[in-house]
């Protein structure tokens, strides 16, 4: 079974983002980027399938400016074996990515295809289930426990409840949560041997995809700040502050 | 300009993201329709009547809905999108799970999270962990949108629609459910409580979790929260998580015990009303957040509080 791993180049999680001030964006220009954590995730996932002699082969796919080839090579430092590029210079959305990625399923054929489950960028959490969609898939999103059982994988669902255990049909769409594994680092080494691996492009038109945005941003501004309020000094100053504003 | 809002609900009871939901779809337009999915949900249905601003409610049962599967649960609402202009959900695991995917059977880019209706196509939503507010206008025929419940109120009970039934569509039989592992508990539902305590990484265990925020809780009546720290450490279990990516929650007490403060963190709570930090390190950035702070030892501080109380 090949296995699929989308992976998005995003501004890296430590990084505090600053919004610019004409309110048309947030600042990218000299930003550390690095892939979207929940995608790191995914990596992990197959490559722990890869290991298990689950999956044979891993593609690592990513749909970005011709930058988003050091996300990739992070990808097949951690294990991938090989990847595609998809170049596509404005910010897609979820759903023209899907699209794309549609475009390179129909192609390749995995069995699984693994995806975070949200970019920390957008937060939209949308490509994985529009993928499913237009495949006609069936999706287990939100994972924290993956096991492939034959024709089907068995999906631990982080749910607002608690958990819920669903088994979905092969090929599936998985989408990952935050513990469904630890990621590895990369080692000096496999960051060389990566250098070697195939890395192809495409464009959106090879796919057959046009890209066009269906929503427009009309602005981007910052958050209503809450400011620091007292420092109490013990606990009885603490209630007796908290009666006077009526929460308790 | 009809809505179609997809009702959140575990076949017996109605949550209340719906009626906070409801009153973001009231506010795009006023011809509300609820959709109950479920399988011996009548009771849900009617409790979805009683609510202000619902024209009526349709009520779709059947095994295959019992769960509210993506795959079934979509093809559902895709089968009734004919006669709406836009299809609303409150943005709970449910509705994050089968949003998009009916968003993309329709050909509509979906608006995740909305956290404020600026007119009929256009939509506040945050992003990067709530560091910044897009406001977005969408150019598709039909809108797709999920509801950050956070930021809305609960629409009113006093409405007295109809219930009518629609049939579910053919299951497309892609997944089985196998089964549900709930948290069981008499304390009240994270995004619905009006006081929630949390803790953090400070807390070392979960023994000691237990030991010193639940008595706390108990004497406030509080929900329990946690940072995604003490999920992570495993003191707390993950639906408990408040957050970028767990709950965002709104309550009207928010006490935050031995967290940090990450972005991530903040990114769920910063709207409640009043915030109370409690922690050993005044540098922390929570105390940039909170209306009181506390610093010094939760260890010796929670015991004295729930004393006080």
């Amino acid at each position: 079974m090949k296995v699929l791993v989308p992976v998005k180049r995003v501004v890296d999680y430590n990084v505090k983002i600053r919004v610019k001030s004409d309110g048309s964006g947030v600042e990218l220009a000299n930003v550390k980027m690095s892939m979207n954590p929940f995608d790191e995730i995914a990596v992990e996932e197959a490559i722990r399938l890869k290991e298990a002699g689950k999956a044979e082969e891993i593609i690592v796919v990513s749909v970005g400016p011709q930058q988003a080839q050091e996300t990739l090579r992070t990808a097949l430092a951690m294990g991938a074996d090989r990847a595609i590029l998809i170049k596509v210079e404005e910010a897609a959305e979820p759903l023209t990515v899907a699209k794309l990625l549609k475009g390179v399923v129909d192609a390749e054929q995995p069995g699984l295809v693994i995806l975070g489950k949200q970019a920390i960028d957008d937060d939209a959490n949308q490509t994985g289930q529009m993928l499913s969609a237009l495949l006609g898939w069936s999706q287990g999103t939100f994972a924290s426990k993956l096991e492939i059982e034959g024709e089907n994988a068995k999906v631990t669902r982080e749910v607002d409840g608690g958990l819920q255990v669903i088994t979905v049909k092969l090929p599936a769409i998985i989408t990952t949560d935050l513990r469904l594994n630890q990621p590895r680092y990369a080692s000096l080494p496999n960051i060389m041997k990566a250098k070697k691996k195939p890395l192809d492009e495409k464009s959106a038109a090879d796919l057959g995809v046009e890209v066009k945005q269906r929503l427009t941003v009309l602005k981007t501004e910052e958050p209503g700040g809450r400011k620091a309020g007292v420092k109490v000094k013990d606990v009885a100053e603490l209630v007796s502050s908290l009666k006077s504003a009526g929460v308790l | 300009m009809a809505i179609l809002l997809i009702a959140e609900h575990d076949n017996a009871s109605l949550s209340d993201q719906t009626a906070k939901a409801l009153t973001a779809a009231t506010q795009i337009g006023s011809d509300v329709d609820v959709l109950v999915a479920g399988k011996g949900a009548q009771g849900v249905a009617d409790a979805a009547a009683k609510l202000q601003g619902v024209r009526k409610v349709l009520l779709a049962e059947g095994d295959d809905l019992e769960q509210r599967l993506a795959e079934p649960l979509a093809a559902l609402v895709v089968s009734l999108a004919d006669t709406y202009d836009t299809i609303v959900a409150p943005a709970t695991s449910t509705g994050k799970n089968v949003l998009p995917r009916v968003a993309a059977l329709l050909d509509v880019m979906q608006i995740s999270e909305i956290i404020e209706v600026v007119s009929a196509d256009t939509f506040k939503r945050p992003i990067y962990a709530g560091n910044a507010i897009q406001t977005v206008q969408s150019t598709d025929q039909k809108k797709v949108i999920t509801v950050r419940t956070a930021s809305f109120t609960a629409a009113e009970e006093g409405g007295s629609a109809s219930v009518e039934n629609a049939s579910a569509a053919a299951n497309p039989g892609l997944s089985t459910f196998v089964e549900n592992r709930l948290s069981e508990s008499d304390r009240p539902e994270l995004t619905s409580a009006k006081i929630i305590i949390s803790g953090g990484r400070a807390l070392g265990s979960s023994e000691k979790f237990e030991e010193v925020i639940l008595p706390v809780a108990d004497k406030l009546g509080a929900a329990i929260g946690a940072s995604r720290a003490a999920v992570d450490a495993g003191y707390a279990p993950n639906d408990w998580q408040v957050g970028q990516t767990g709950k965002v929650v709104a309550p009207e007490l928010y006490i935050a015990c031995g967290i940090s403060g990450a972005i991530q963190h903040l990114a769920g709570m910063k709207d409640s009303k009043v915030i109370v930090a409690i922690n050993k390190d005044e540098e922390a950035p929570i105390f940039q957040v909170a209306d009181y702070g506390l610093v010094g030892d939760l260890f010796t501080i929670l015991p004295e509080l729930e004393k006080a109380l």
